[in-house]
């Protein structure tokens, strides 16, 4: 069996899963039940100045049947006292001493807050705290979460006070809703932050009832922008996990990766790309902390199958297989190619390709049953015919190199290789 | 032993004939399997269906909330979509062409999908189509049965001016006479009839007999075209001894009467012999034993893989717990005091013949069922006499049509079972679409010949 356990700047937990600031960790009784049900650790839902909430407060995306795709909401910070949080935490500390117990927070802008806040809750025995820069919603008007995220300066400016008074590692939550998290990013970490956790949630409508014309979520009539998460938003934080760990200032910090991740899965892509530990929020709302069981399990088989001893032994490695695009290698050359014995005569490979790419794959007419096969010539090895198909394995992408050279598009520019080969 | 009628209570007649293919309960019910369309291009289902329904795009329409635009790419393929999603071989035609099949995962279930579809649309009379005004053109048609229906639909949908003539009191032919009970209700069969109707410019006239009540003649000068869907109904003939005798039923008029006369009003025997393994053997079989009967032995002279009933059809039976024996050819029928006692069967054997094929021998062992009911389902003939008399080219009775419906009789058409000799509901309602299109074509060039010429 694999070592799991993660340790993140000396923060240990026996897995790389904690849950994110969100509801399932806002208060004593879930914690403990999260923890006894397995997972690492736990971000406590950010402590601040008292607010207070509205209803309804979730909506989400479905897709062909399957329920929350994606999942916006515009629940703000904590809305529980904050004695009372930190009278929760201190025992939740005290009860579990193995998993790790970060504290999320959001201080009002000024650095007494923010000192008043952090002494406060590290004489919880919390051994770590994370700054909420990110939240998109209600705290921004007020100055506060993704306010300060989107700008590197006032970022930059807070992290400074927060180190001023911390005593435990600081982690700064970035926010997704500008067009590159890495100014933000290096400026947390010029600044001193001793960790980066990403993303936080997007800004979002994630759709308008076509009964009422009011978007969602509904609240008395009217809606507001929200924060969208989920296993739609994966892919946007795998994209800006990845700038953080490619850029030399903000690849210097561990991370925390967060962003849709729901499966063992999920968790090993996140942490090939950077993440040294993950955070997972929706998932656990939608079923329960049981799905710890499995992420645990799933990753170990795999870092067993694949030789990996601790989880240090592959974080980050896929990093540096992600190159800009005139890097890649133009003689590398696929063609798609249909197993007959497996193929269910769907022709969606078909259509796609003839609608929707290059026109590569040719119909034999049959009743009922059509026969699909690929034009060699005409293919350019895109995928779309393999992503669309539903049977496992049965269209594969056949390597036929244009060149045994290596030749990216530089070099092709510089040797003055004609265009539109095709 | 006694053949006699009333030998169930109420709420057992109830049971034993509702809806055998019960319908959604509820909406995530059916988008779940909904869902699981993969949408196939060029869809073997849609290939697999007679009137070509777009089936993955009627699917489509129901996981898109648009029920509506659903319900119309069925009816606009086939009128009578809703009562094909119940009465329908759909293991042999568009859920057997299903891709799941290849993958070895169950079909998506299209005719309940489709049920699911049509049902609301039917209930609630969604006036999904609309008539173009009319043209001044008159046509009649004989047989409100499929085929004459969708003819009609058709024709009307066209602004043409439709008469159908009726024999019997009430529409939809096979499907009201002629289908199991537990698998379309009289009531459904009338709201299936009313909604086709409801486009307007369809007149129906019932209890007019084509033949006697009507002539070709009269309806030639009266319309400028004609349509003949009146189907396929007597029973054939199994020419064997004691066929005459008190007890001996042909299925076609055991399940009219049935249709026709409710249920307890339909007499039935204790030990009832049911002769062929077609769909309407079954559906004689599995009615008499809902209606009663204590044991059921459906009698076939060949095998399983003969049958002309599908694998679902029979396993109905089956569960129904009726007896089947395969390889027993009829050759008399045994009576005391006038009725019905005994079924003789000759063993059939198989022996292999030339090119590997198998070749049936009637041997002399004999299997002798105490019966005191034997339904003949041995199949149906045209009404051959009919079209004999009007001169219609014909092939033992079944008219002769080039693929549209044409007759060899000018401005007079044909379809469905009459032409066919009796195939499914579905095939019906697409020969009604393909006569009305040739219809429409030959007023046209009557109108403007000279540009047809």
């Amino acid at each position: 069996m694999a070592d799991i356990s993660a340790n993140f700047l000396g923060i240990k937990s026996p897995n790389p899963f904690w849950l994110a600031s969100a509801p399932p960790t806002d208060k004593k009784l879930n914690v403990l039940r999260a923890f006894e049900a397995g997972w690492g650790g736990v971000v406590w839902k950010t402590l601040g100045s008292q607010i207070k909430n509205v209803s309804s407060r979730y909506s989400s995306i479905d897709y062909n049947g399957h329920r929350v795709m994606g999942f916006n909401n515009i629940e703000l910070i904590s809305d529980r006292p904050l004695d009372l949080n930190l009278k929760e935490i201190a025992e939740c500390v005290r009860l579990f001493p193995d998993r790790a117990m970060i504290v999320s927070l959001m201080a009002d802008n000024n650095r007494e807050s923010w000192h008043e806040l952090i002494k406060k809750v590290e004489d919880t025995g919390a051994h770590g705290l994370e700054l909420n820069f990110g939240c998109p919603h209600g705290m921004t008007e007020r100055g506060m979460g993704a306010a300060v995220g989107q700008d590197p300066d006032i970022a930059a400016r807070v992290v400074e006070w927060v180190m001023e008074a911390a005593t435990t590692p600081v982690i700064t939550k970035l926010t997704p809703n500008v067009h590159s998290v890495v100014p933000t990013g290096r400026a947390a970490v010029n600044a001193g932050t001793n960790a980066l956790s990403l993303i936080n949630t997007i800004q979002s409508v994630t759709g308008v009832d076509l009964d009422t014309f009011v978007p969602n979520p509904n609240v008395g009539g009217q809606s507001t922008f929200g924060g969208y998460c989920g296993p739609a938003v994966k892919p946007i934080a795998l994209k800006m996990l990845t700038t953080i760990s490619q850029d030399p200032v903000t690849a210097k910090v561990p991370v925390s990766g967060i962003g849709g991740i729901s499966t063992w899965k999920d968790a090993a892509e996140f942490m090939l790309l950077g993440a040294t530990t993950v955070q997972v929020c929706t998932a656990a709302m939608r079923y329960g902390f049981r799905i710890i069981e499995d992420l645990c399990d799933g990753l170990n088989n795999w870092m067993d199958e694949k030789g990996f001893k601790t989880i240090g032994d592959f974080i980050g490695r896929s990093v540096p297989t992600l190159t800009s695009w005139e890097e890649l290698d133009i003689n590398y050359h696929i063609i798609a190619k249909i197993n007959q014995d497996k193929c269910i005569h769907c022709g969606l490979c078909y259509i796609s390709c003839e609608d929707g790419a290059h026109q590569a794959i040719n119909l034999s007419y049959g009743n009922p049953y059509n026969t699909y096969t690929v034009k060699d010539e005409e293919c350019v090895g895109c995928n779309l015919c393999k992503l669309v198909c539903p049977v496992d394995n049965c269209i594969t992408m056949e390597v036929h190199r244009r060149g045994d050279e290596y030749l990216n598009w530089k070099e092709f520019q510089r040797r003055g290789l004609p265009l539109n080969d095709h | 032993m006694a053949v006699r009628n009333n030998r169930l209570s109420a709420e057992e007649y109830q049971q034993h004939f509702s809806d055998i293919h019960p319908p959604f309960e509820t909406r995530d019910a059916a988008l779940v399997e909904a869902n699981r369309c993969l949408f196939c291009y060029d869809a073997p289902c849609t290939k697999s269906c007679p009137t070509s329904i777009n089936v993955p795009k009627f699917i489509k329409q129901i996981t898109t909330d648009n029920l509506k635009g659903s319900a119309y790419t069925i009816f606009s393929s086939n009128i009578m979509g809703g009562g094909c999603a119940k009465v329908c071989p759909v293991e042999k035609l568009c859920e057997g062409a299903c891709v799941y099949n290849l993958m070895e995962e169950e079909a998506i279930p299209i005719a309940r999908l489709q049920r699911y579809a049509t049902e609301r649309a039917i209930q609630e009379k969604w006036p999904l189509f609309e008539r173009k005004p009319s043209i001044g053109k008159k046509v009649a048609v004989i047989g409100a049965g499929p085929a004459g229906l969708s003819c009609a639909h058709a024709l009307s949908r066209e602004g043409v001016d439709v008469t159908i003539y009726e024999k019997e009191s009430k529409g939809g032919g096979l499907m009201t006479y002629g289908i199991a009970a537990y698998k379309v209700t009289p009531q459904f069969c009338q709201e299936e009839v009313d909604y086709i109707t409801s486009i307007g410019g369809i007149d129906i006239q019932y209890n007019k007999e084509f033949g006697k009540d009507i002539t070709l003649d009269e309806l030639q000068r009266q319309y400028d075209a004609v349509y003949l869907g009146f189907g396929v109904g007597l029973a054939r003939q199994l020419y064997i001894p004691g066929e005459q005798l008190d007890g001996v039923v042909d299925a076609i008029s055991f399940i009219y009467d049935i249709r026709n006369s409710g249920f307890p009003a339909v007499p039935v025997g204790d030990q009832v012999a049911v002769i062929g393994m077609g769909m309407t053997a079954i559906d004689a079989a599995t009615q008499a034993k809902r209606l009663g009967a204590k044991e059921v032995t459906l009698v076939y002279r060949r095998t399983q893989q003969e049958m002309p009933c599908t694998e679902a059809e029979m396993n109905i039976a089956l569960l129904d717990g009726c007896k089947i024996i395969w390889l027993a050819a009829p050759t008399e029928i045994l009576g005391e005091d006038g009725k019905v006692a005994q079924l003789v069967c000759n063993v059939v054997k198989l022996e292999d013949a030339a090119g590997g094929r198998r070749q049936l021998v009637i041997t002399d062992e004999q299997i002798i069922l105490p019966v005191d009911m034997v339904i003949k389902a041995a199949g149906q003939m045209p009404f051959e006499q009919l079209v004999h008399s009007h001169e219609l080219n014909n092939d033992h009775g079944k008219i002769t049509t080039t693929s549209n419906g044409v007759t060899s009789i000018a401005g007079v058409f044909a379809g469905g079972d009459c032409v066919n000799g009796g195939k499914e509901v579905v095939d019906a309602v697409q020969a009604g679409k393909d006569g009305a299109k040739a219809i429409l074509e030959y007023m046209q060039n009557e109108e403007s010949p000279e540009s047809n010429s």
